[in-house]
């Protein structure tokens, strides 16, 4: 194929091909655990992370984004386990909040236009730089994946019963979610914070419609994001559509057919 | 149903010691201390917000308490780390969610990552473990379609594997019919005389808890009332709580089993 002979079309082919399995495989524990708010309000605090660090004065803004996004997932998770009723309310309100400060703070002297690639993503101008920073989190997503996730899909069932199995549910729900902000923060400028939760979720969501297991389950979601995510990427080529939003909605349509399909 | 031979050494004991929780200012439990044995059931009765399953969730630890849970051997008075088997009231989760019981109960004694293949050793050993409860059946099943009653078989083996030294049940029948709640109590009578465990259950079921607890502690912030259940159900308190209903109730057993007993004595004359 032509397009591939520019060399920003691999690269961003090659980010789909790490960022989109990776989103497939947690997808899933966020559909099971009811994360959807949860992902949605710790990609909104990507903004609130990138404010801190032009305060703060610091060059490279991703390393106060994954910092801020860290101690944001840790603090929410501080909330929901407080068990106080209105929890989503907090989350709601701590999330615009950070949002608010991260938009004021980016806006003033009418500079946010060059955030604006933030909003949407702009898969198409990543590096070879990046894409090694992208691989070192899929490898360390998949590692973590494999010794982990026993235990996050037990407390995912039942915290008291895993709790009782000896399996300590505070630190695997924490771990879960500083992997989920580390992720988020990382490949929210190719995805867009606009779009990242739709991607998260979508892939999972249409699996769960038709899997019968927790194997294909996953199958069938990373399956699912990695079509989406190339094929969106070759029609966004083609169509000159944003990549981001052509995958959400290549997404959002296998969701529709899986629900139609729904066991 | 079959008796069987009690296979219980009689020798471990788990002991409650003034246990005392406090959450948001408010005293929720208040100096509970008690024994339990191997080979006994120990059903709490109480009425709502007594703090059953504030006790319960003390014993789990996942709440902050202050006392001790010691768990003993009383031949050479050793304390042993405790373990714990744990059957909730309910499983609240997505039924939707597409996890067979294979996956649910490999995520629970495997390492291996239940996502990405099934182990055919890990297979062999958890149907031999539903077996136990008449379960292996349901191996296959995601657990979102299963009913009350079999949902409870699965628990019930979860809890077991391995064989805790106690295990605790929160109220494991609310929402099963009455000949699925019978046979949950034979199951766990089974189990009770088969290996070496204690029971202790929350339960509302006075009928049955009469019937099947080798003891019964009413509680109501503190231990009220503590002994069998012939003796616990003629207490002032426990007429207080449960209304006069339970109190002839019990009466009624107690004819009916002292008529049994003379009834069989004059047999063997």
């Amino acid at each position: 194929m032509q397009i591939f002979d520019y060399e920003f079309v691999r690269n961003a082919f090659a980010a789909i091909m790490l960022i989109t399995p990776l989103f497939g495989l947690i997808g899933t524990m966020i559909v099971n655990n009811k994360l959807a708010f949860f992902s949605d309000a710790l990609g909104h605090s990507a903004i609130t992370g990138i404010a801190l660090g032009v305060i703060l004065g610091v060059s490279n803004t991703t390393f106060s984004m994954v910092l801020f996004g860290i101690v944001f997932a840790l603090l929410l998770n501080w909330i929901k386990y407080r068990g106080k009723a209105g929890a989503e309310t907090i989350i709601s309100v701590f999330a615009s909040c950070g949002l608010a400060i991260g938009l004021a703070v980016l806006s003033s002297g009418g500079n946010f236009s060059k955030y604006n690639a933030l909003l949407i993503g702009d898969i198409l101008s990543i590096t070879k730089g990046e894409l090694v920073g992208l691989l070192c989190v899929f490898l360390v997503t998949v590692v973590f994946w494999l010794c982990c996730f026993n235990q996050l899909h037990f407390v995912s069932i039942n915290p008291s019963l895993a709790q009782s199995k000896g399996i300590s549910v505070r630190l695997y729900d924490n771990l879960f979610v500083v992997l989920l902000a580390v992720i988020v923060m990382l490949s929210i400028r190719w995805v867009g914070l606009l779009i990242i939760n739709a991607l998260l979720i979508l892939p999972a969501a249409a699996a769960r419609n038709v899997a019968r297991n927790m194997r294909s389950y996953h199958l069938l979601s990373v399956l699912f994001a990695i079509v989406c995510g190339v094929g969106g990427l070759l029609l966004s080529c083609r169509t000159d559509i944003a990549t981001g939003p052509m995958i959400v909605l290549l997404a959002s349509a296998v969701f529709f057919l899986t629900l139609c399909k729904k066991r | 149903m079959q008796r069987i031979k009690p296979k219980v050494c009689g020798n471990h004991c788990t002991r409650i010691e003034h246990l005392d929780v406090t959450l948001d200012d408010n005293h929720i439990l208040e100096d509970i201390s008690f024994h339990l044995y191997c080979g006994e059931l120990l059903t709490i009765i109480g009425k709502n917000g007594a703090g059953k399953s504030t006790l319960m969730k003390a014993l789990l630890g996942e709440i902050p308490y202050k006392g001790k849970i010691v768990f003993e051997d009383m031949r050479d008075g050793k304390k042993s780390k405790i373990k714990i088997g744990y059957v909730p009231q309910q499983l609240i989760f997505d039924k939707n969610t597409p996890t067979t019981v294979y996956d649910f109960f490999a995520s629970c004694i495997s390492k291996k990552p239940v996502w990405l293949f099934k182990d055919k050793k890990i297979y062999q050993k958890i149907k031999e473990e539903l077996s136990r409860f008449q379960a292996e059946d349901l191996i296959e099943q995601c657990m979102g379609d299963l009913s009350g009653g079999e949902l409870q078989r699965v628990l019930l083996s979860v809890a077991t594997c391995p064989m805790p030294n106690l295990l605790l049940l929160d109220e494991p029948i609310s929402g099963i019919d009455r000949s699925g709640t019978m046979h949950f109590y034979e199951m766990l009578d089974e189990l009770k005389k088969k290996y070496d465990l204690s029971i202790l259950m929350i339960s509302h079921d006075l009928d049955l808890v009469y019937e099947y607890s080798d003891r019964v502690l009413l509680l109501d912030k503190t231990v009220e009332v503590e002994g069998k259940p012939e003796e616990v159900y003629r207490t002032e308190m426990f007429r207080e709580t449960f209304g006069d209903g339970w109190q002839t109730f019990s009466l009624r057993k107690a004819t009916g089993e002292a008529e049994k007993e003379r009834g069989e004595k004059n047999a063997d004359i």
